[in-house]
């Protein structure tokens, strides 16, 4: 059974705080975010039954909403999620040809792990990162301009840390 | 040079931080405000000529005089920072430069609005503005523009940032609304409109972050000022977000009324095309607008130069213009190809459909397939018709915008650039 | 107030949205709901086949416009002029909108639990709606049990939210929902879990297709070879009040009474519905009226299967 560190709880009371009292469910987004960072990078069955009896609500309300929003993981993923954005703008400046590489790079399809278990292959729309594109999300950051070279760099750099 | 509003101090080091942006006149505006009734505010506001910069282009004085405040309820501000409309990065680039402006805006227009709570829903991929937010409004509060009695006015402001989680949809106001009660992002049924019932159910008005912006400069410098710049309903000055086969993408600020063509060509913006190109198209607004074929991009159909105002861009309706929408930039020259950016526009909103309606939800899945077809080298000639007859199927039917916003790009498409479409069924896809 | 609908004049109280003022006029001619559920608070709207075009706006309306507008979930205006069967935008639009609800449907009616009795046939059938154009493979999804009585056949649900609002509203505790979003939308329990309350079997009452039915419904014939009446018994939790399907004597399933327009009376409790399936555990008042002009009473459902255009396995 998973469960927050007592700092994550006082947390998780100011956020309900931030909404009137009754609206106790507003903060379900918020907290989500906060389950999927502790508790692993996805969100469990078991996560998010926690989430509904911390917040007060039905686990179904729970699994409703993190079904619906995309950043939400409901399997597990590698370590790194690399989510390449594969929308208009970034397709006229070469995404396609980012993913196909990363593709043949990593040796998986969209949508797979590594079988170390490190990398997550994913495709997402627009991050609102046009202007640099072409671009990704890794963790809690973007990697804009993206270059063949700039990726190899970056995935030897963390194999190597890792071996 | 062209004329800063917004962005006016956006390249001074430091300016994200208090200190530094308060010395650069920062928080004025709230000084002034707070003395000022706040009707006034609202008519100034009005007076401007303002309008939403979210996409619709309503007015924003008129939408604010809309707020119910004969309610008992508590009344609210809600900023859409949800910024996800294919092509516009223009909020996501304003935030990180500019947090305080935001949160100054937000300050004066609760002032004027009597909201006690405002909350910021910004898009949840944005991680470190939602920090950089947060910083912002906990440095204003603790220099006692935030929080209780702000500078011995009387008047109480909370402000609270909110993070979305990965939906295009909650950038529709309403969808927002639901995603911020901790919903799914299901778009409501209207009316009733926010004004009269919005945030848990009380009045509410919810604004772009770029027309929150506007608001400290046009109290500090006055509504006839800004409707000075621009041109007629087209006032003030607007960020456009450049992408695409450019010289230089990027964030702009311009002064409604320059033509499209200095914005494409000129040094001051885009920059041009790359080497060797010629221009193939252009979206202006993102990419729910209709796509306006090169002949139509800088000249109307009428042969005058087309400009960057409201009215300019839609010049001709859905036969010849397009829409300014949320700025949102998009140019494409030769080397692009039309059904495939239009099958890729198609399957964006196939996957961000909320699925609440039956037209949207079925019809945008069969539009992907459909173009998915013709892009691959599958398609015959009648799925060019009925990727038109489909969107006549959607328009007009469904809940919210999203159902009109996927049909739009692909009919003028069609429109505009059929052989391409039919060259596409001839050889079995892309030359 | 009052307002015209199909230039007829109807006076209505303020709250009456347009298609209750126009079932009053006629639950014949009214616009056609598959969402919209009387009883149910917020249901309504989604569906889009109940469209009717506002032809002029209240003179009093601070921002009048000409357009379509779900019927269901649009309150009537003093001096609204509104058309609904007169307007050939409005029945095209319904058209339009029947074909797209229909285009990731399966196409077994001749083998569907609902046939008969089921509002998206009906539909289909007096819109005309036979053919598509869609040749694109449709959505499928298991069978699924939920629970021990309901069974959830997701093909053929239209997504019209009512069973969730009935578990909302009627039970305590909603344990299912409507996962993912867009097309990929579907009904379920996320975990198998079962979908046990004492008022539960009313989300197959309300549902306006075969998407989930009586898993204890006996039935071995079809629905128009049964005999529905109107029976009643002594009931701590509801009304009582039932129509019990017979086949000789043997009762082979209860729902709940409907009206005219096929929307529940008064909601029964799944002691009447799921376990009182002995004659002798109800008083028979007399024959059920099928008052629906469906297939039930005319009996030609072969016809109204949906066919597509450009030949398709799928069926
Ligand atoms: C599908 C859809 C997506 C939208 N996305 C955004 C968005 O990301 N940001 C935004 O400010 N407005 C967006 N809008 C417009 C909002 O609904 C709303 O009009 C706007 O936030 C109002 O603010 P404004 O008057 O300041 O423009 C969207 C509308 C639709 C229909
Ligand atoms: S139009 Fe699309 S996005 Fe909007 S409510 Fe309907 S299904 Fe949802
Ligand atoms: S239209 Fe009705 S009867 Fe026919 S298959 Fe669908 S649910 Fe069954
Ligand atoms: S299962 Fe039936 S009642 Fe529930 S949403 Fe689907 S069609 Fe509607
Ligand atoms: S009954 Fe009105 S939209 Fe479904």
């Amino acid at each position: 059974m998973p469960k927050f560190s007592d700092a994550s709880l006082a947390k998780v009371k100011e956020i309900i705080a931030r909404y009137p009292e009754g609206r106790h469910k507003s903060a379900l987004l918020p907290v989500l975010h906060m389950a999927q960072a502790e508790f692993g990078g996805w969100l469990s069955t078991e996560t998010m039954d926690y989430v509904a009896s911390v917040i007060g609500i039905q686990p179904i309300e729970v699994y409703e909403v993190a079904s619906f929003y995309t950043m939400f993981e409901l399997q597990p993923t590698g370590q790194y999620v690399l989510q390449v954005c594969h929308t208009g703008p970034c397709c006229l400046v070469g995404a396609d040809k980012i993913i196909a590489h990363l593709e043949s790079k990593l040796g998986i399809k969209v949508g797979d792990t590594t079988s170390d278990g490190l990398f997550t292959l994913k495709t997402v729309e627009c991050l609102a990162s046009c202007g640099t594109a072409p671009v990704m999300q890794l963790g809690r950051r973007y990697v804009e301009n993206l270059t063949e070279a700039k990726l190899d760099e970056m995935i030897e750099s963390i194999r190597g840390n890792k071996s | 040079m062209s004329r800063k509003i917004l962005l006016e101090h956006a390249d001074v080091p430091g300016i994200d931080t208090f200190p530094i942006y308060r010395q650069h006149g920062g928080y004025d505006s709230v000084e002034k405000a707070v003395k000022m009734d706040p009707m006034a505010i609202v008519e100034e506001v009005k007076t401007s000529g303002l309008r939403g910069r979210g996409g619709a282009g309503f007015s924003t004085g008129i939408k604010w005089s809309f707020l119910d405040r004969k309610s008992n309820n508590p009344r609210y501000l809600v900023c859409n920072a949800d910024e996800g409309e294919p092509g516009t990065f223009k909020d996501r680039y304003f935030m990180e430069k500019l947090p305080h402006l935001l949160v100054e805006g937000l300050i004066v227009s609760s002032f004027a609005l009597g909201t006690h709570t405002a909350y910021v829903y910004v898009r949840g991929e944005f991680f470190w503005i939602i920090e950089a937010l947060e910083v912002a409004i906990a440095e204003a509060k603790a220099a006692g523009f935030l929080g209780k009695n702000i500078l011995g006015s009387g008047f109480d402001l909370e402000i609270y940032v909110h993070p979305g989680a990965g939906a295009y949809i909650c950038g529709e106001e309403s969808a927002l609304l639901e995603s911020l009660e901790g919903k799914k992002g299901y778009p409501r049924i209207k009316p009733p409109f926010p004004a009269i019932s919005g945030l848990f159910g009380c009045p509410t008005v919810i604004n772009n972050v770029e027309t929150i912006a506007a608001v400290p400069w046009i109290i500090v410098n006055g509504g006839p000022a800004y409707a000075a710049i621009g041109i007629g309903r087209s006032t003030g000055t607007k960020l456009i977000s450049a992408s695409g086969n450019i010289k230089k993408p990027g964030v702009y600020e311009i002064d409604m009324g320059i033509t499209v063509e200095e914005f494409v060509m000129s040094d001051e913006f885009c920059g041009g095309l790359l080497e060797g190109r010629t221009l193939k198209a252009i979206i202006a607004g993102g990419s729910s607008v209709p796509i306006l074929p090169a002949h139509l991009a800088f000249k109307t159909a009428a042969g005058e130069p087309r400009l960057m105002t409201y009215e300019s861009l839609f010049d001709g309706g859905f036969a010849s213009g397009t829409m300014m929408g949320s700025g949102g930039f998009i140019v494409l020259d030769n080397t692009a190809c039309i059904v495939r950016n239009t099958w890729n526009f198609s399957r964006f909103y196939h996957h961000e459909s909320c699925g609440q309606c039956s037209p949207c939800r079925e019809g945008t899945g069969w539009l992907e397939k459909v173009l998915h077809r013709l892009e691959h080298g599958e398609g015959k000639m009648h799925d060019i018709d009925l990727l038109v007859s489909i969107s006549k199927k959607i328009e007009g039917h469904t809940i919210c915008a999203l159902g009109d916003a996927a049909a739009w790009p692909v009919v003028s498409a069609v429109l505009h650039f059929r052989e391409e479409f039919e060259s596409h069924v001839k050889n079995r896809g892309c030359l | 107030m009052k307002l015209i609908i199909d230039g007829i004049e109807i006076e209505v109280e303020p709250g009456t949205t347009l298609l209750e003022a126009s079932r009053r006029i006629d639950p014949k001619t009214a616009p056609p709901a598959m969402c919209y559920y009387t009883g149910l608070k917020d249901s309504g709207g989604k569906c889009r086949t109940c469209l009717v075009k506002i032809a002029q706006s209240s003179p009093n309306n601070p921002r009048p416009a000409v357009r379509l507008v779900p019927a269901c979930r649009t309150l009537a205006e003093d001096g609204m002029i509104v058309q609904n069967n007169t307007s050939q935008e409005v029945l095209d639009a319904r058209k339009d909108v029947v074909e797209l609800l229909l285009i990731n449907h399966p196409l077994d009616c001749p083998i569907c639990d609902q046939a008969g009795e089921c509002d998206l046939q009906d539909l289909a059938f007096k819109h005309g709606v036979s053919t598509t154009n869609y040749e694109e493979e449709r959505r499928r999804y298991p069978v699924q049990d939920i629970g021990p009585l309901i069974k959830l056949h997701m093909n053929r649900c239209i997504l019209c939210f009512r069973c969730v609002y009935v578990a909302d509203q009627l039970t305590d505790g909603r344990c299912h929902g409507v996962l993912n979003r867009g097309d990929a939308s579907e009904i379920s329990t996320y975990i198998e879990k079962a979908v046990d309350n004492d008022f539960s079997g009313n989300m197959i009452d309300v549902c306006p297709v075969g998407a989930l039915t009586d898993k204890t419904y006996r039935f071995k014939n079809r629905v128009w070879f049964s005999r529905p009446v109107l029976a009643h018994r002594e009931c701590d939790k509801c009304c009582g009040q039932t129509v019990v399907w017979l086949k000789g004597n043997e009762v082979i399933r209860v729902t709940a009474r409907k009206n005219e327009v096929a929307e529940v009376i008064s909601f029964i409790c799944n002691t009447c519905r799921f376990e009182k399936k002995s004659l002798a555990d109800w008083e028979v008042e007399g024959p059920a009226h099928v008052s629906r002009e469906s297939v039930i009473s005319q009996n030609h459902y072969e016809r109204n299967t949906i066919i597509p255009s450009l030949g398709s396995s799928d069926v």
